[in-house]
């Protein structure tokens, strides 16, 4: 292609030999690594227009030496080289087509809704296991209220439970002295629930592929120790107030959490209903939805952080606690499945 | 003897070609990628491991002196934020960049491929790095969660370690070498260290000292053709002198010439004699095939 590079070597071999032929190609090879490189190090907008045309010509020039390489030499230095090269340019000539900011768009234009949207099934067969994990521990904990003990630890608690009076309780609600921690700790406490339920949220995913099982399994234990304070603080009386203390971050951390859980559980159901594709073909096709969703899922995390360390702490009426609570979930809700043009298409 | 040995060749080329995947690209040239063995996977895992540790730590102390200095617990906060991000991000990170491959697998020269020959999607990396958390934990979970409440039996313990070995190491059972989470993001990870694209040893101007006759050089074919030719680019004399001795006594020549030129000699005809017969579609593998 660059014929420039022949005349400078004279060449005492026959018409063709592989030593000519590397000899008449080795300057779009060096060319295209040189390219390769710059590319590799300063992007794509690094490259001047005559150097963005040249490079599919030389991504080209260099596959089709490789195969006649293959055919013909038996040099192995220049074969693995060739090899290598072609391989570096593919990926590089077909990676990305799109930038970042424009990827990043669509991901939250398009791509997230559409992700949550496909597990809807299984976000409603999560959110009934928490559902039911919650009835369970409540009838059991509002009839006997040693069983309270078994579900929820002492560490967890934190003096929450059946033999609390109704003072101390409602001072860990945020009313009256004692609210919990004060003012200073507020965003430590945040990050610290932030990134401890991002790590349990990406467990309930990453479990899933063991057909779901051990994903059900979490999301029911997480209802049971709801349902089991929810029972006590009724018990009390406080039940309405427990509720909004609940509900301002609940909504968004249990949403989050029905949908790591559903994340799983499509993995997990890929494996076991394969349907018409492959198993391996289905698995892969439900991890890619599920990596979607749980980007979706740790960001979601990240808001009911905010809205548990501060909103919870700083807002103390319960009915603007409900109301916050609602209006996140109805956000959501919107956000997610409010139809969208680009379904169509 | 040679049956032995042509044995072991044969099986030695089998097994690298057991390792190559068919990956042809639009324009119809097959790029054969070679599946990256499990040494070189947990040698970048490791590297990337005692990476991530070190920034850890680094970013820890400069947290402390900035904690200190302005007495504010927000660097703590900034700390537990920072923490979780290199633990998560590290490599999905990496992985989205054009090169899909964390430090440690840069190193080792393996890069990450989606499996269906295209492109490689950022949920992708996504779902397979968020399954390491699992691979990597589950089996330090149980150990931990064992050992520290001695509620369970040793054997209990040992089971679960057992069962979460199984999935950790779940890319020993397959012979794509796929974890547990390129399994679920449809990807697996593939040879793809750089090349230095060395001089040509056939041309110039020593070489053709010598003129070996047909009979001579019959008795090689490209296997030893290739050795010789690793042999040659190392330079190393002992290991020329070894060579050059032994094919002097299989063709029957005496000791009269140095070593390197006679060697360079006989692989330039070798090499050219089979290039001819390469051209003529025969492909002789090694010496023990028929010519």
């Amino acid at each position: 292609m660059i014929p420039a590079a022949a005349p400078t070597r004279a060449l005492d071999a026959p018409s063709f030999s592989t030593s000519r032929f590397r000899a008449e190609r080795e300057a779009d090879w060096i060319a295209f690594d040189l390219l390769l490189t710059k590319l590799e190090k300063k992007g794509a907008k690094a490259l001047t227009s005559e150097e963005l045309l040249q490079l599919p010509l030389l991504y080209r020039a260099t596959l089709s030496s490789l195969s006649i390489a293959r055919a013909t030499s038996l040099d192995k230095a220049l074969l693995d080289h060739l090899e290598a090269l072609s391989i570096r340019g593919y990926f590089l000539v077909y990676g990305v087509r799109e930038s970042r900011l424009n990827r990043l768009r669509r991901f939250f234009l398009y791509d997230w809704p559409a992700a949550v949207r496909s597990v809807w099934k299984e976000t409603i067969i999560i959110a009934l296991i928490i559902l039911l994990g919650a009835l369970t521990s409540y009838s059991l904990v509002a009839s006997n209220p040693e069983w309270y003990y078994n579900f929820v630890g002492e560490d967890m608690s934190g003096g929450r439970d059946p033999r609390a009076t109704t003072e101390f309780l409602r001072s860990t609600l945020g009313h009256g002295k004692a609210a919990s921690g004060g003012e200073s700790g507020l965003h430590v406490f945040a990050t610290y629930l932030f990134t401890h339920n991002s790590q349990v949220s990406i467990m309930s995913f990453a479990l899933g592929f063991a057909f779901g099982v051990p994903t059900m399994m979490l999301e029911y234990y997480q209802g049971i120790g709801l349902g089991a304070m929810m029972a006590v603080f009724a018990g009390k009386g406080l039940g309405f107030d427990f509720g909004g203390w609940l509900f301002i971050h609940g909504t968004t951390e249990l949403f989050a959490a029905a949908l790591s859980g559903a994340a799983g559980l499509r993995i997990g159901a890929a494996v076991v209903f394969p349907g018409a594709r492959s198993r391996l073909q289905a698995a892969s096709e439900a991890g890619r939805t599920a990596g979607k969703v749980m980007i979706g899922v740790i960001l979601m995390l990240l808001a009911a952080g905010l809205l548990e360390g501060f909103g919870r702490q700083l807002i103390t009426d319960t009915m603007l606690r409900y109301g916050i609570g609602s209006l996140m979930l109805l956000f959501w809700i919107a956000y997610y499945y409010i139809p969208r043009r680009e379904d169509v298409t | 003897m040679s049956a032995a040995a042509a044995q072991a060749n044969a099986k030695s080329r089998s097994a690298r070609a057991k390792k190559i995947r068919q990956f042809v690209t639009p324009e119809g040239v097959d790029l054969e990628l070679r599946i990256a063995s499990s040494g070189l996977r947990f040698g970048a895992l490791l590297v990337d491991l005692i990476l991530i540790v070190l920034a850890l730590v680094l970013f820890s102390l400069v947290m402390l002196w900035v904690g200190f200095a302005s007495q504010s617990d927000i660097t703590m906060v900034v700390w537990m934020l920072g923490a979780f991000l290199l633990r998560t991000f590290w490599f999905i990170g990496f992985e989205l960049g054009s090169r899909a491959a964390t430090p440690g697998k840069r190193l080792m020269g393996i890069r990450v491929v989606a499996r269906n020959g295209g492109r490689l999607t950022a949920d992708a990396v996504v779902a397979r790095n968020l399954i390491r958390e699992l691979e990597l934990f589950l089996p330090l979970m149980m150990l931990s969660v064992g050992a520290a409440e001695d509620m369970v039996s040793g054997w209990t313990m040992l089971a679960g370690v057992l069962w979460s070995l199984t999935l950790s190491l779940f890319l020993l059972f397959n012979r794509d070498r796929m974890r547990m989470g390129d399994l679920i993001a449809g990807t697996w990870v593939v040879m793809a260290q750089r090349v230095k694209l060395d001089a040509d040893i056939a041309i110039g101007t020593a070489g053709d000292a010598m003129i070996f006759s047909e009979a001579e050089l019959a008795v090689y074919g490209i296997f030893e053709l290739q050795e010789l030719e690793r042999v040659l680019r190392g330079n190393d004399p002992r290991a020329m002198r070894e060579v050059a001795d032994a094919i002097r006594a299989k063709i029957g020549r005496p000791v009269a010439e140095e070593d390197d030129v006679f060697l360079l000699s006989y692989y330039r005809q070798l090499k050219s004699r089979l290039e001819r017969k390469l051209l003529f579609g025969k492909r002789r593998e090694d010496k023990y095939a028929s010519d």
